[in-house]
């Protein structure tokens, strides 16, 4: 009854990135789709379907029993047809009857709602989880095209919009399709002239219903895609709010949010219109079925062809023909609000896992931790090559530095190690063996890697260092901050290692949070392969020191790959690896690179020279 | 708190006053109007019971009709006025909530969380626009409604409006006690909402943590035990929110039946025709309504004051840091100094007592472990934060002193996370300005910042879109379009913290050269851990757990054999360990061969002890 603002009502935290995508109402693909989710429902939905049979017959009852009421029972009493007292036991057991049917009709129609809301929960219980799962077996390729907000708008509000399809959406169109039929089948069965009188509002009500739902259709999907602008500049400017500051930008951001609101509201004045015209319009429509009922029905009674009681019992009908109509509304935003999300979420899960684990995977029952990468081109996006061929071998237990400009390709290399992306040409050989051959798990079993952006979960610190695995004990978790140096700063912190950090980290200063990544990638204590991207660029160089010695332990027996900008914390390699634009230029070690004279004794000559020149 | 939430509710009510009371006086006209068709149904029913002539039965039907049609006019304008308030409502409070959230500091954005505050700004902000719109649409609907059809009621048949009135109470009561089990079991659910949004989105943002440590298992696992949690507390919810219904419709129908038992009792025995009999009924079905609307009512009001309470914790929120009351009207010269500075988050001190001058023109660099308060430090000249003790100055004027944008404007701030806007790349260089970026100013900062290059690649150039639907960036180019855009505001000061992590050596080296040019007649501070970075500045300070532990030049600082002569010796001789006497001599070749700046004493290198430790 209760009619919702268009798009108003759904949204949360965080989810603010919309798709424009705004679904037809119906749409027999998606349904099909969706009913496969309900369909190890199918005996509840069954019950729940003859409830509302049932519902719609017990509906239907009490006009009808209204209308035996006056015929049988006070009409003749009054007209003296009958005895008083004869009139009055009928009163009594029509009463009877009537009240039984209402306490039928009552649990009925609890009955009939938990049913479908349970259903609905479930079912979409299941996709939720499909859902998730799917996206944890997704490429980075696809993360790095989708932001967070929206993926989450996806597995919250969109999943959402399905339970409501699924509990209220489908099911009470079934019940109203009921209802209409019970009432059609009860007035024939009544009168049939006054049937078809009251049948004469049908076309008006199709068309009303017609007219208004092109109303709302394209007014909510206005309104959907302003306010999906609306909440996401708005994301954007809290998230960066400390830059909008410092550069004093408030007022052109105020205005520019005004504008966008200011948009929203009046892509609303043609909701606000639709949603206080239609009810009226309605109520007036059944206000003239109901006159045209007395005006017929009293033509026809005046002649003795129909009773009292059959008029009322008509006018009674009436109320419940219209009341689908009422909250079409209502139902209509739920339809179409589910069929976008359907698509949306529908497309999620069609999105292909590009990087899988290969039916037959080769088991690596021994690494030695040789990494060979056969003349590998790699793009991000097609025809953008960011590597390309790029040839080398690291032995088992070398430990080899990647060196070169930003945007060289470093950290591409290590993504590629992980298998985060699949190379387009040529092959990455772990011990021999494509990576590709191999089941991710174990791949990356293998490899402890420090990424660039250290990211930090909300939780504790130990929940950092260990994740989801319980099999790391404390002591190993304080073994591997002591490690990195990190056990100086957390001792410090009020409750140590159990002190609760929020989200991303915010009171750790940016050096912390990579000490504790790497602390992370220790403890996990990878068998061959230990890969360092940048991972102590904003550690001071006391620390870093410390953490160098440390890892000269770590490195003894390891693969090692390390990436860093400063040449003094590749020192101990054994070889570098000098990227520059994509390709391989020079390779050898820090004294062969510096007699070949090429690009790393530049590099090495900047830096060098950087501090000699003071 | 809640006398300013009321004052906050009364100040929104009052603005559209006249809007709102013209809906409330239309819809209670049509709620007039509404108790009047039931007076011609009665009378068409006697008339046609007493045989009456089909004239009078036309003439009622065709009342009827008039009637119906004006009340739906009325009733649609008045819904119009009200549900058009609450919109324009909705759209002043989100602006003043946006507006007062620029003012607030950033302390406030760190404890309030992001996801938190638009939580507010979309799912409270949408509860109380319903409060304004169907909230006071129903109230008076619901109250109008009630007063006609009962005075309606008590002429036809005193008795039998007693006997169902009494019936309203128990209707009442009964849903306003499931509502509240609802609203309970509702705030239940919204907390787990709450979880599983949380989960899923720590899990989205640390995807490749969770692929490198294969944790997509167990996060799976742990995502599954919150969904079936939100399960159980929606059919929960579903429990007691499935009752409403039935138990509205077995009330109308009791009362209906009611009304045909006693009521055909009274008809039998003549005290009441079945007319008035049929017109009562007909006030029944216009009072179910209301019935269940107070239900909604106490709803929407409740959940919209809740909402409205969590919004006015936004208002009520004060900035900690804003404009002075008597601004100092100074252009910036970008004279730098603290005295005895000490700053603490809550009860955690990270910066002691102190104290430096940068003069006008002059530079400053930072060093110092993590974590020893170089970026609380910086932060404080901007007022990201205030100090609690002590006195940061510029050009000798407290910085509490200066109107913020004055401050802001001389400033040039590169922070150590970069954050860039989804707006083209020149927007986001330009981002500081009030007028469009003019290109050779675009061009020069983009070159400063070595940025160029890389534009030149992007087939957009500068208008490449940023971010979701444009191009993702690489750390250091990044890093570098936040220089561009702290350089193409021409600031009297720049402090760049940390701000060349992501850049190699090599761009960096051409970027603090370039900057050396457009720094010279302004202020800088520069935060880093390379010796290369700051080697040059007037001064450098070695940070240390918040104390300033060594001060000095480079050389100065070299000689004394501190903190910062042992970072340098790391950072040089750990690459020198490698290079035999040969290479060196070469090196030193190339060195004074190129370009370099004559007259400059190498430093002599302490090479003691650190030598032997190093590996071969
Ligand atoms: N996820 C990505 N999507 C598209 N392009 C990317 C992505 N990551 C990096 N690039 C681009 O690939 C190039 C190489 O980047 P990267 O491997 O990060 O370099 P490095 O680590 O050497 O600084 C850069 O031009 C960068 O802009
Ligand atoms: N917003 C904050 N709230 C609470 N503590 C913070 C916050 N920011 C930094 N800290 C703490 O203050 C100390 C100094 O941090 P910071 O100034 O970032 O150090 P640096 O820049 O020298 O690495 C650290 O211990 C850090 O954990
Ligand atoms: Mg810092």
């Amino acid at each position: 009854m209760v009619m919702q603002g268009g798009g108003g009502g759904h949204s949360s935290g965080g989810a603010f990135q919309e798709d424009e995508i705004f679904g037809k109402a119906y749409d027999a693909r998606m349904m099909r789709r969706l009913l496969h989710y309900v369909r190890p429902y199918t005996g509840r939905v069954v019950v729940s379907l003859v409830l509302l049979l049932l519902l719609s017959a017990t509906q239907v009852a009490p006009p009808i029993i209204a209308k035996e009421i006056i015929d049988q029972a006070i009409a003749p009493a009054v007209g003296k047809q009958i005895p008083v007292a004869e009139g009055l036991s009928r009163l009594g057991l029509y009463g009877a009857l009537y009240l039984a049917i209402l306490l039928a009709s009552s649990v009925l129609r609890y009955a009939q709602s938990l049913l479908t809301a349970i259903v609905g929960q479930e079912a979409m219980y299941d996709l939720r989880l499909e859902l998730f799962r799917h996206l944890q077996f997704l490429p980075l390729s696809f993360y790095d095209r989708n932001p967070v907000g929206r993926l989450m708008t996806r597995i919250t509000n969109d999943i959402d919009a399905l339970i409501e399809l699924v509990s209220k959406g489908v099911v009470s169109i079934f019940g109203d399709i009921f209802v209409l039929g019970a009432v059609m089948i009860a007035m024939l069965f009544l009168d049939i002239r006054l049937a078809l009188v009251t049948f004469l509002a049908m076309p008006l009500l199709v068309g009303l219903t017609i007219y208004f739902r092109g109303m709302m259709r394209d007014s909510f999907r206005a309104i959907r895609i302003r306010l999906a602008r609306v909440n996401a500049y708005l994301n954007e400017t809290l998230s960066g709010m400390s830059v909008v500051q410092l550069f004093t930008r408030e007022p052109r951001t105020f205005g520019q949010f005004d504008d966008l609101n200011r948009d929203l509201y009046r892509a609303n004045v043609g909701a606000i219109r639709a949603m206080s015209t239609f009810q009226p319009t309605v109520n007036f429509t059944r206000a003239m079925t109901s006159a045209a009922l007395f005006l017929a029905g009293g033509w026809w009674i005046l002649q003795g062809e129909m009773t009292i009681g059959t008029l009322l019992a008509f006018w009674q009908l009436v109320e419940q023909f219209f009341r689908p109509v009422l909250d079409l509304a209502e139902k209509y935003n739920i339809m179409q609000a589910a069929m976008a999300s359907s698509e949306r979420v529908f497309r999620l899960l069609d999105t292909p896992r590009t990087i899988g684990d290969p039916p037959h995977p080769v088991e690596l029952a021994h690494v030695r931790g040789e990494v060979r990468f056969d003349n590998v081109s790699f793009a991000y996006n097609e025809g953008d090559w960011v590597l390309r061929d790029v040839d080398f071998t690291i032995g088992a237990g070398e430990s080899v530095a990647i060196v070169g400009a930003t945007g060289a390709g470093k950290t591409s290399i290590i993504s590629l190690i992980s298998r985060f992306y699949d190379v387009q040409r040529g092959r990455i050989l772990l011990d021999g063996t494509d990576i590709r051959d191999l089941r991710q798990r174990d791949l990356r079993r293998h490899i402890g890697v420090v990424l660039q952006d250290p990211f930090i979960f909300a939780g504790t610190i130990a929940s950092n260092i260990r994740l989801n695995d319980e099999t790391i004990s404390d002591e190993r978790v304080r073994a591997a901050a002591k490690f990195v140096n990190a056990d100086r700063f957390i001792d410090r912190l009020p409750e140590g290692y159990e002190t609760v950090v929020t989200e991303r980290g915010s009171m750790l200063s940016v050096g912390q949070k990579q000490l504790l990544a790497f602390g992370r990638a220790i403890a996990f204590n990878p068998e061959i392969l230990l890969v360092l991207d940048e991972a102590t660029s904003s550690v001071d160089t006391e620390t870093e020191h410390l953490i160098q010695d440390a890892l000269e332990k770590l490195m003894r027996g390891r693969t090692s790959i390390v990436i860093a900008h400063r040449l003094s914390t590749i020192q101990n390699v054994d070889r570098i690896v000098v990227l520059h634009k994509g390709r391989v230029v020079e390779t050898g070690t820090h004294r062969e690179l510096l007699v070949g004279r090429g690009v790393y004794h530049r590099l090495y000559e900047l830096q060098y020279r950087a501090h000699q020149v003071a | 708190m809640a006398s300013s939430a009321r004052s906050t509710f009364t100040g929104y009510l009052s603005r559209h006053g006249l809007q709102l009371v013209a809906g409330m006086v239309l819809v209670t006209g049509a709620a007039f109007l509404a108790v009047i068709p039931p007076r011609f149904i009665g009378a068409i029913v006697d008339d046609v019971n007493a045989g009456a002539p089909y004239g009078s039965i036309v003439v009622l039907s065709l009342g009827m009709v008039g009637v119906a049609a004006l009340e739906a006019i009325l009733r649609g304008l008045g819904r119009y006025q009200v549900i058009d308030a609450s919109r324009v409502v909705e759209y002043e409070m989100r602006n003043d909530l946006l507006s007062h959230l620029q003012r607030m500091h950033l302390a406030y954005f760190q404890h309030q969380r992001i996801g938190d505050l638009m939580a507010r700004l979309t799912n409270d902000l949408t509860a109380v626009r319903q409060m304004y719109g169907f909230g006071v649409l129903m109230t008076t609907g619901t109250t109008a409604t009630l007063v006609f059809s009962i005075a309606s009621m008590l002429q036809v048949n005193v008795k039998l409006t007693v006997i169902t009135l009494v019936l309203m109470p128990v209707a009442s009561a009964s849903f306003w006690a499931i509502g509240r089990k609802v609203n309970r079991k509702f705030q239940q659910l919204q907390a787990q909402f709450g979880d599983l949004s949380t989960k899923a989105q720590e899990n989205f943002s640390g995807i490749r943590v969770v692929k490198a440590y294969s944790q997509e298992e167990p996060e799976i696992e742990a995502f599954g035990e919150v969904n079936a949690e939100y399960v159980r507390r929606a059919i929960d919810l579903a429990k007691f929110n499935g009752l409403i219904w039935p138990a509205m419709a077995l009330i109308i129908g009791v009362a209906v039946l009611a009304t045909l038992y006693v009521g055909g009792i009274d008809a039998i025995s003549g005290d009441m025709t079945i007319g008035q009999l049929v017109q009562f009924v007909a006030y029944l079905y216009l009072l179910q309504w209301p019935m269940i609307a107070f239900g909604e009512i106490t709803n929407i009001f409740q959940q919209g004051w809740a909402s409205l309470n969590r919004l006015q914790d936004i208002f009520d929120a004060r900035p900690a840091i804003a404009d002075p009351i008597d601004p100092v009207p100074t252009a910036v010269r970008g004279e730098v100094e603290m005295r005895g500075v000490t700053f603490a988050y809550g009860s955690t001190i990270v910066l002691r007592d102190v104290s430096f001058r940068v003069p006008a023109g002059g530079s400053l660099a930072i060093v110092g472990p993590t974590g020893s308060g170089k970026s609380s430090l910086v932060n404080l000249i901007p007022r990201l934060f205030d100090a609690q003790r002590g006195e940061v100055l510029i050009d000798g004027v407290n910085v509490t002193r200066y109107p913020l944008r004055t401050l802001r404007r001389a400033v040039g701030y590169v922070p150590q996370e970069t954050f860039l806007f989804s707006v083209p790349l020149r927007e986001n260089v330009g981002y500081g300005r009030e007028e469009e970026l003019p290109a050779d100013r675009l061009a020069w900062a983009a070159d400063v910042a070595q940025l160029d290059k890389d534009v030149q690649d992007f087939p957009a150039g500068y208008d490449t879109m940023i971010g979701e639907r444009g191009v993702t960036l690489s750390g250091g180019q990044k890093q570098r379009a936040a220089i561009a855009r702290a350089v193409a505001k021409d600031p009297r000061v720049l402090i760049l913290d940390d701000a060349l992590s992501a850049v190699d050596t090599y761009t960096e080296s051409e970027i603090l050269r370039r900057l050396r040019g457009v720094m010279r007649e302004r202020t800088s501070i520069v935060v880093s851990h390379r010796i290369s970075t700051v080697k040059d500045a007037d001064e450098i300070l070695v940070l240390d757990e918040g104390r300033i532990a060594e001060r000095g030049t480079h050389l100065a600082l070299l000689e004394r054999g501190g903190l910062y002569a042992q970072m340098y010796r790391r950072q040089l001789l750990e690459e020198e360990l490698e290079v035999d006497e040969e290479q060196l001599a070469h090196e030193r070749r190339v060195a004074s061969e190129s370009e370099a700046e004559p007259g400059r004493q190498m430093p002599r290198l302490p090479r003691e002890g650190e030598m032997t430790e190093g590996p071969v």
